[in-house]
């Protein structure tokens, strides 16, 4: 067993044991964890990015519902130091369907032991990876000059070109992305451009853009998971390349450069790792949509819900953003990263991103 | 121009000309209910009904009623209204079927159905106009052995009877009794405003009566619940209390000529006897021995102000005659036998009031939850002297006493505060009273009259007041229910997994299952064998300290005998009294006993376990010791 395995399973049997110790002086058993809300995250100067502030919620088994989220803690830990003691490891897919079988700790749906698994990391510490758990493989892409350095299930290294040795979808990108997995080799490329929709990525891909502007392209498929997070800031941190960020132009968008660059209300917890405060937001802007004249959808209901939510947030505090989002509610329109095909395929590499990159110093 | 107008108001005077009342109902059908085709049936049911239940109950005879409807033609239903009543005599049969404004209830102060001699001769009226058909009258007197047939119309200009035929009948399956028979425009519906729903609620509220009605051929039968009768209610005078300016005026204008104001006021009203009549001349400064029709209006006046001065005692009750609560449970419970509701609010009768000198009363009842629909409004039973009001619920006093609440308090929605409250209940209102104040002819609804709403208001709080407490009781069960299930289900199983994590045994549980609960928590049982019903009591601490707790239970009759009581009681007389032996945190102490043969599940139903040394609030199935316990107590020992 590894060490980072063994540590976390001491961290959960110390939890374990205060739940016990309650008990056993007659108190109630109760927990306390970071509020996981935006009113509780706050700017860390020194890692640049934004974590979990001070506030803390109780959960206590005064109440039904606290008892039962204490209930099903123990159920989880007890699971996962049995899982690491047979030495397996399991999905959070997996786990779900397993606590179907833990009578009064089961869960409602898989969104709720997925959340309680982040909480096991804010508690003790320790990465849901050291728990031997693991989102579903996602396949966010890569493509672009990079040679990267991945360890095979048979324990070989395998170098791999994301450029020459891939085909035209690129390098998928594994879960585990963490040194003993993942290292990286020669680099040919200036920046890294992490592109929102299957759509536009397979567009740049065709119009050759990686090597006309020497640029790495990375696939984002919506909101990141952690892993293609984790491969960003790394890139970014290790081997020096700029990040840029290039969205729809809409208030879900938004909310994905500020998990890439800012940190994410839900994984707040792990933003030193996971988040990199230098990347860029290329576009859609707003101002994109009136300057490009852009073919746009008038904003829903839940759109403006969520500008008015963004106002609010801390992390979008900047003149920058609070800019943007006026102007959005103001405009009332969104647009896509493909409406640029308005001027024709090429436009967008032609003109679009050599135009707004050039405003950023990368042209 | 002058001359102009001269001309216009003499031909204007050509047209003017008295209207007879017969003509002027004929134009203002709606005044009389038959403003549309299915409140046309309605109407027409309901007036011969109520005549019957009227004239029965006046000759003391429990009513047997048979209605009958048939649809002869398009939108033409033939009805008939049959009743074995006292039977009316011959001479006056026209009269009262095709005379408006004939009656024998208009002078009399008394609670009755019929209060104007209008009702069922606007339906003979509206038959005649929507259909052009004629009304067939039978009726038998108890003296004599043969029945009267009379087939008429009515002259609506003369406000008379024509008679058509006339013929002498035996009825001999009939001691006595009437029967209408006329055919009218309608339209059958079914629904909250049909025929079937207006017989329904009066036999909810006339358990004394057996109504049968047949519709198209299918019968129904609404049973006698009761063979009791209503006590019957007497006549009484007028009281003086708000009796309005010009009705006095009148009554001493038509006074006997022999009588002096003091004696006209003693035999005019009712409630005033010589010395306070001589107390209301005194005060108002009007000699007592004046001839009342000599009164001036100033004069009567005074004597209506001095009226306030006098202690005057309120109306007699004996005039009224309201259903009472255990008749308005059972009424309720008939109708509401699908819905199961949670709670039934104990009904109200209220004490008897005076609107403008008549007397009135208010009664509420109040059904909430189980099975009733919890979405659109509350729904409304309206009952005025025992006859069910199924339109015009919008300009109705008990709509307004309703809008009036914020029910919300009491655990309704309602929106804003005000209007109809919505949610899983049913309100039953009746109003009694000499002269219930209708808004029209049509007997349809209540005015508005500030002192029939507020007593209406009353009722419905005191009503909803016991909603409100059944539903906080409710919530806390709730609560601590949920607080059970932490206790029993879920902090064992926290106990045993943490346990295994560490590697220890499961620590105990009882001081933190106190510490959630907080409670003395009482469960009673009942159960029978050999014709004993076995009680058994567990009273439980889960509080976190030591509880010396007393526990007093009422026998359900005074003369029960408890057998085999364990733990001896300290007390047993009329009641049962426990003094339990300290209790630590999480401890039990059952109490097991058997009442003697004889008592029956509903004796045992609403039985109420007392207990004294903890606070309401931490006390789950069981009552405080009230207050006034020692006094109660001190009463019984007396007697
Ligand atoms: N079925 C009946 N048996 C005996 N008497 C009756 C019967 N129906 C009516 N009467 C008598 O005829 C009178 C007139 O009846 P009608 O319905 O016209 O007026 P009402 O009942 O007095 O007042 P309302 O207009 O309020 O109904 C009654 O007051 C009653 O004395
Ligand atoms: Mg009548």
């Amino acid at each position: 067993m590894e060490k980072r395995h063994n540590d976390a399973v001491k961290s959960l049997e110390d939890i374990a044991e205060r739940f016990y110790d309650q008990l056993e002086k007659g108190e109630i058993p109760e927990m306390k964890i970071s509020t996981r809300s935006k009113n509780n995250i706050v700017f860390n100067k020194k890692m640049g990015v934004w974590k979990y502030g001070r506030s803390k919620s109780s959960r206590s088994a005064k109440k039904l519902k606290g008892a039962r989220m204490i209930l099903r803690t123990l159920y989880m830990m007890d699971f996962i130091r049995d899982m690491i003691g047979d030495e397996k490891s399991s999905t959070l897919r997996e786990m779900y369907y397993i606590s179907e079988g833990w009578d009064k700790a089961k869960f409602g749906d898989q969104s709720e032991s997925d959340r309680l698994a982040e909480d096991m990391e804010i508690v003790t510490d320790c990465l849901r990876e050291d728990f031997k758990l693991r989102p579903e493989e996602d396949g966010a892409r890569l493509i672009g000059d990079i040679t990267i350095k991945e360890r095979t299930r048979k324990g070989d290294i395998r170098e791999i070109n994301c450029r020459d040795d891939v085909g035209d979808s690129g390098y998928t990108i594994p879960y585990n992305v963490e040194e003993d997995k993942v290292n990286f080799g020669d680099l040919g490329v200036d920046f890294l451009i992490a592109i929102e929709t299957g759509g536009m990525f397979d567009r740049l891909v065709e119009n050759g853009f990686d090597e006309t502007a020497n640029a790495l392209l990375v696939h984002l498929k919506g909101q990141p998971a952690r892993s293609t997070r984790r491969m960003i800031k790394r890139l970014n941190e290790e081997e020096g390349l700029p990040v840029v960020v290039f969205l729809d132009g809409d208030p879900w968008s938004f909310r994905i450069f500020a998990s890439v660059a800012y940190g994410a209300i839900n994984s707040a917890h792990l933003s030193e790792f996971l988040a990199t405060p230098t990347a860029e937001y290329v576009g859609i802007t707003a101002s994109d949509i009136l300057n490009y004249d852009l073919p746009t959808d008038k904003l829903s209901k839940n759109d403006k819900k969520a500008l008015e939510q963004e106002l609010e947030d801390p992390r979008f505090n900047t003149r920058f953003w609070k800019d943007e989002i006026e102007t959005m509610l103001e405009i009332n329109k969104k647009a896509e990263q493909q409406a640029l095909a308005k001027y024709g395929l090429d436009y967008v590499t032609d003109t679009y991103l050599p135009e707004k990159l050039g405003e950023l110093g990368f042209f | 121009m002058g001359c102009h107008v001269d001309s216009i108001a003499e031909k204007l005077a050509e047209k003017q000309k008295e209207i007879s009342i017969g003509e002027f109902f004929e134009r203002n059908k709606h005044i009389l209910g038959f403003d549309s085709l299915t409140k046309s049936l309605v109407t027409a049911v309901k007036e011969g009904v109520d005549n019957s239940l009227d004239a029965c109950e006046e000759a003391n005879i429990l009513p047997e009623i048979v209605v009958e409807l048939e649809e002869v033609d398009d939108r033409e239903y033939r009805i008939s209204v049959e009743d074995n009543g006292p039977g009316i005599v011959k001479r006056k049969i026209s009269d009262v079927f095709a005379k408006l404004l004939y009656g024998s209830r208009f002078h009399d102060v008394r609670q009755s159905r019929g209060q104007q001699g209008i009702g069922v001769s606007a339906v003979v009226m509206y038959g005649q106009l929507s259909t052009g058909r004629t009304t067939v009258i039978r009726s038998k007197v108890k003296e004599k052995d043969y029945a009267v047939e009379m087939e008429i119309t009515m002259d609506t200009k003369k406000n008379k009877a024509d008679i058509i035929s006339e013929e002498v009948v035996l009825w001999d399956e009939k001691e006595h009794g009437t029967r209408f028979e006329t055919t009218i425009k309608g339209l059958l519906r079914s629904g909250d405003h049909s025929v079937f729903e207006y017989l329904k609620n009066t036999a909810i509220v006339n358990p004394h009566a057996r109504i049968v009605f047949n519709c198209d051929g299918d019968t129904t039968v609404f049973k006698r619940a009761t063979d009791q009768l209503p006590p019957p209610t007497l006549s009484v005078k007028p009281h003086i209390e708000g009796i309005e300016l010009g009705t006095f005026v009148k009554m001493a204008k038509e006074c006997d000529r022999r009588r002096k104001v003091s004696s006209f006021l003693v035999n005019g009203f009712s409630r005033i006897s010589y010395r306070t009549a001589r107390e209301i001349c005194e005060a108002a400064g009007v000699d007592e021995k004046k001839k009342p029709e000599e009164l001036s209006l100033a004069e009567c006046k005074k004597l209506l102000k001095a009226t306030k001065k006098v202690k005057i005692m309120a109306p007699k009750t004996d005039c009224l005659s309201p259903i009472r609560s255990m008749l308005i449970k059972k009424g309720l419970k008939n109708v509401l036998k699908g819905y199961r509701p949670e709670f039934y609010a104990p009904p109200t009768t209220r004490e008897p009031c005076v609107y403008s000198g008549n007397p009135f009363q208010v009664e509420v009842g109040l059904v909430y939850g189980g099975d009733l629909p919890s979405d659109g409004a509350v729904k409304v039973l309206r009952f005025a002297n025992r006859v069910p009001l199924l339109y015009k619920k919008s300009g109705c006093a008990t709509t307004t006493a309703i809008k009036n609440i914020d029910w919300r308090i009491y655990g309704l929605d309602q929106r804003g505060g005000r209007g109809m409250p919505s949610g899983p209940a049913i309100i039953l209102i009746h109003v009694a009273s000499t002269r219930v104040p209708f808004t029209s002819e049509a007997k349809d609804a209540i005015a508005d009259i500030p002192e029939v709403v507020d007593e209406i208001e009353r009722g419905l709080r005191e009503c909803a007041r016991h909603m409100r407490t059944h539903l906080n009781k409710e919530k806390r069960r709730k609560k601590v229910s949920r607080k059970f299930m932490i206790v029993k289900d879920i902090l064992p199983m926290i106990a045993e997994k943490s346990a295994v994590i560490v590697g220890k045994d499961p620590p105990s549980l009882d001081k933190v299952m106190t510490k959630i609960m907080g409670v003395v928590y009482v469960e009673s049982s009942y159960q029978w064998n050999n014709g004993h019903c076995h009680v058994s009591i567990d009273v439980n601490n889960y509080t976190p300290r030591k509880r010396k707790l007393k526990v007093y239970l009422e026998k359900p009759y005074p003369d029960n005998v408890a057998m085999d009581t364990m733990p001896e009681p300290r007390t047993d007389g009329e009641y049962l009294e426990w003094h339990l032996e300290t209790l630590k945190p999480s401890g039990l102490q059952q109490i097991n006993f058997k009442f003697d043969n004889g008592l029956e599940k509903e004796d045992m139903d609403g039985l109420e376990i007392y207990i004294e040394g903890i606070k309401g609030t931490s006390l789950i199935g069981a009552e405080p010791l009230p207050d006034d316990w020692d006094v109660e107590m001190a009463e019984i020992e007396k007697e």
